[in-house]
């Protein structure tokens, strides 16, 4: 057992925090760190900035654009981001569709999606939920019909998150409507400005719109944008999803923020039982951080560590935690909403609410944390 | 930063598993140790005397085996796991933490060589009902007052006492067992423990006459207090893996009980509380490795918080999802909670953990486990 990263682990972390710090505009990562909304232009000029320093898609074979680095060293650039307040980059982009690609997509698929896929100049969406397909995504219904070359889809997407940015939309359609469930899915790869595709959006609790409605109505799409073979979308699917909860304890994001509660607390934090809520949470998520250090330092093997599926459940639950205690601590001066900008309240204050009913989302995207104590049950526990 | 063991302490979690497993495996070997006198079976203890475990942490030089505090843990996990009764917390870890801390050279190869070897028996005695102070007699001292809840103090042949100085501070002494006047009883979770009255006890300084011990016995009881969460984290363990068998085998309705998502559920979250604890004690254990002990004394805080909040949830969990068959005496799993109660309360609870920590809570920005400091540093 060691306590200390390696020299060279040391390096490579003052290394990111020196690019993530500087190289990053402060107007972008204040936006974060603040906990305002991003637009899409910071996004996109982030990721840029990232990709040009090999710093955005580090996680991708080295053929494509990756880097190979440990899984350590993956954790270190992925917390100091968060850390530093640099935008994390599109998940759909480069923990989502990028990998699959990379791992499925013919060569010619990969030239033609993968660089622009990485520099964010192709905006993803996420096309997977439907309305009667969540956690049980084996039961969508979406359906995509041969014509001659093309692929005809029809149906409905839901939950697409930051869908009206989208360029091009990854989805899971129903290509053989008589096999059993899993087996007659496929993966389309549609341009969101395909005629008869149209994005609406859903007005969520917390007063934003963040995610959309995606209806499909005879939508033609060209029989070269199928990835990999026909009804083999659920391999790619569970490819995908294996990946997206990687990673996906957001221990560096949160720490940022309870760092940022007991600076917003002032005169607060002399309450006895402000300062016990704040140091129980400290100490959790001090937990949780090891935890994650713990199956990073000791995945060498490449099988994923049975502690993995901790991080996402108890990653979101002190997500949802800190956000309460901020909430809390702006108590009345809560209930200015988000865009009420002719309000004294404080910004942190008004945002604290929406925040806070926002990230509620959480333990429920990604494979809700009811799917997650499954996994743990039966795969771990053998339940 | 490495979680894993090597080669050398893996050999020695399976030597120190091997053994208890051969003697408390069968959970009604333990009922019967922890019901006869000493509370422990002797035999085991000798055995564990020549395996080197009673001598592990102490210096070569002082008749041990110059190990650290990860092979300390390795063998408190294996005793929590079969909940073995010998007391290698009290004596080893304990009092002979105090003796190898604070004494002088002579004291240390004397005391710890007749530790280890498993001749004589030593307790620490640091929780008192009337407080004992300390003052001079003649060449020596002498103790007066009352301590209590001492683990294996009547066993004990000789007692390490804190006690107040003449001039302020704390001082550690040594009592010869006949000089106390000890009543031991049995604790709750079939554990031992005395109340030790001292009536102008003659009493020997260890270390250095008249010092004050303050800081070195807090770091004694850091130390212990990281061993307890390894003795936890062994108990919960055990009693997650005989949860998870139980639900496999036990049926009601027909069926066995996996069959209920409510109850699988429970259980999953038994195991995220098991492994967040792993880490932050195992964390905590290569802190105390590093010989910092400012920085040992907040990890061991840190890790015992967690650890009580743990063994509480595990604990009442195991007991709830087994049903009746928990509260009888004669299965392990209600054992194992209330060990897991008394290691709690030993040396000092969560909610006192919490207290410690919460006060500095405004000093710092961020918890680092990967800083030298512990603390984050602004990256705005």
């Amino acid at each position: 057992m060691r306590l200390e990263l390696s020299a060279e682990d040391q390096a490579f972390r003052e290394e990111m925090r020196g690019f993530f710090t500087t190289e990053v505009p402060q107007e972008i990562r204040s936006t974060v760190l603040e906990g305002r909304e991003l637009s899409r232009d910071q996004i996109v000029t982030s990721q840029r900035i990232l990709n040009a320093a090999g710093l955005a898609v580090p996680h991708w074979p080295v053929d494509d654009g990756g880097r190979d680095w440990t899984d350590l060293q993956r954790h270190i650039w992925h917390e100091e981001m968060q850390q530093a307040g640099v935008p994390a980059p599109l998940a759909f982009n480069a923990s989502m569709i990028g990998p699959v690609l990379a791992q499925f997509a013919t060569p010619e698929m990969k030239r033609r999606f993968l660089p622009a896929t990485a520099n964010l100049d192709i905006w993803w969406s996420q096309g997977f939920s439907e309305p009667d397909a969540g956690s049980d995504l084996a039961g969508l219904r979406t359906t995509a019909v041969r014509d001659g070359e093309d692929w005809v889809v029809n149906g409905q997407k839901t939950w697409t998150t930051l869908g009206q940015y989208g360029d091009w939309i990854f989805t899971l359609v129903r290509t053989d409507p008589e096999a059993k469930k899993q087996s007659g899915i496929s993966m389309l790869l549609i341009d969101m400005t395909s005629p008869g595709l149209e994005v609406r959006p859903i007005e969520l609790i917390d007063g934003g719109h963040e995610v959309n409605e995606v209806w499909f109505t005879d939508v033609r799409v060209p029989g070269e944008n199928l990835v990999g073979e026909v009804n083999q979308g659920w391999t790619m699917a569970k490819f995908l999803l294996g990946n997206e909860r990687v990673g996906v304890a957001p221990v560096g994001a949160v720490k940022r923020a309870l760092a940022r509660a007991k600076q917003l607390a002032g005169a607060q934090l002399d309450d006895p039982l402000t300062r016990a809520r704040v140091a129980e949470l400290e100490n959790q998520l001090l937990a949780l951080e090891l935890t994650a250090l713990r199956v990073v330092a000791n995945s060498a093997d490449g099988a994923p560590h049975p502690a993995s599926s901790v991080l996402k459940l108890r990653g979101t639950e002190l997500q949802q935690a800190v956000s309460e205690l901020i909430l809390d601590l702006a108590g009345p001066a809560s209930l200015g909403a988000r865009g009420a900008e002719d309000s004294d309240l404080p910004g942190w204050a008004r945002r604290s609410a929406p925040t806070y009913l926002n990230l509620r989302k959480a333990s429920i995207y990604g494979g809700s944390n009811e799917i997650q104590r499954q996994i743990i049950a039966r795969t771990i526990l053998g339940l | 930063m490495d979680f894993s063991l090597d080669d050398e302490q893996v050999a020695l979690r399976d030597a120190v598993r091997s053994l208890v497993t051969k003697t408390y495996g069968d959970f009604e070997q333990r009922r019967r140790a922890s019901a006869a006198e000493p509370g422990y079976d002797e035999s085991l203890w000798r055995q564990l005397a020549e395996m080197g475990v009673l001598g592990l942490p102490f210096a070569e030089d002082d008749g041990g085996m110059g190990a650290g505090p990860v092979e300390v843990a390795l063998v408190a996990a294996e005793l929590g796991r079969v909940l073995a009764p010998e007391p290698f917390l009290a004596s080893v870890v304990l009092a002979g933490g105090a003796v190898a801390a604070a004494g002088t050279a002579d004291q240390r190869s004397e005391l710890l060589g007749a530790l280890a070897s498993g001749e004589r028996l030593l307790a620490l005695a640091h929780e008192e009902t009337v407080p004992v102070t300390a003052s001079r007699s003649g060449e020596g001292w002498s103790l007066t007052g009352t301590k209590e809840p001492v683990l294996h103090g009547a066993r004990a042949d000789l007692l390490v006492v804190s006690a107040a100085l003449p001039d302020g501070g704390t001082g550690l002494f040594l009592v010869e067992g006949t000089d106390a006047e000890t009543d031991g009883y049995r604790t709750y979770d079939g554990g031992r423990a005395a109340r030790v009255r001292l009536r102008d006890a003659p009493a020997t300084a260890l270390g250095e006459p008249g010092a004050d011990q303050a800081t070195t016995l807090a770091g004694v009881l850091a130390a212990a207090r990281l061993a307890a969460c390894h003795e936890a984290l062994g108990g919960m363990e055990a009693a997650l893996a005989a949860t998870t068998a139980y639900l496999k085998s036990r049926k009601q309705f027909g069926v066995t009980l996996n069959t209920f998502q409510a109850l699988n559920f429970r259980a999953a979250d038994m195991y995220v509380s098991l492994e967040l604890t792993r880490s932050i004690v195992d964390w905590a254990t290569m802190v105390l490795a590093t010989g910092d002990p400012a920085r040992a004394g907040e990890a061991s805080a840190r890790a015992a918080l967690q650890t009580s909040r743990a063994g509480r949830h595990i604990g009442q969990e195991a007991i709830q999802l087994h049903g009746g068959i928990a509260m009888t005496a004669e299965y392990l799993v209600g054992n194992i909670t209330a060990h897991l109660t008394v290691l709690d309360h030993l040396l000092g609870d969560g909610r006192q953990h919490l207290g410690t920590l919460m006060t500095g809570v405004g000093d710092y920005e961020a918890l680092d486990p990967l800083d030298p400091t512990m603390r984050s540093t602004s990256s705005q």
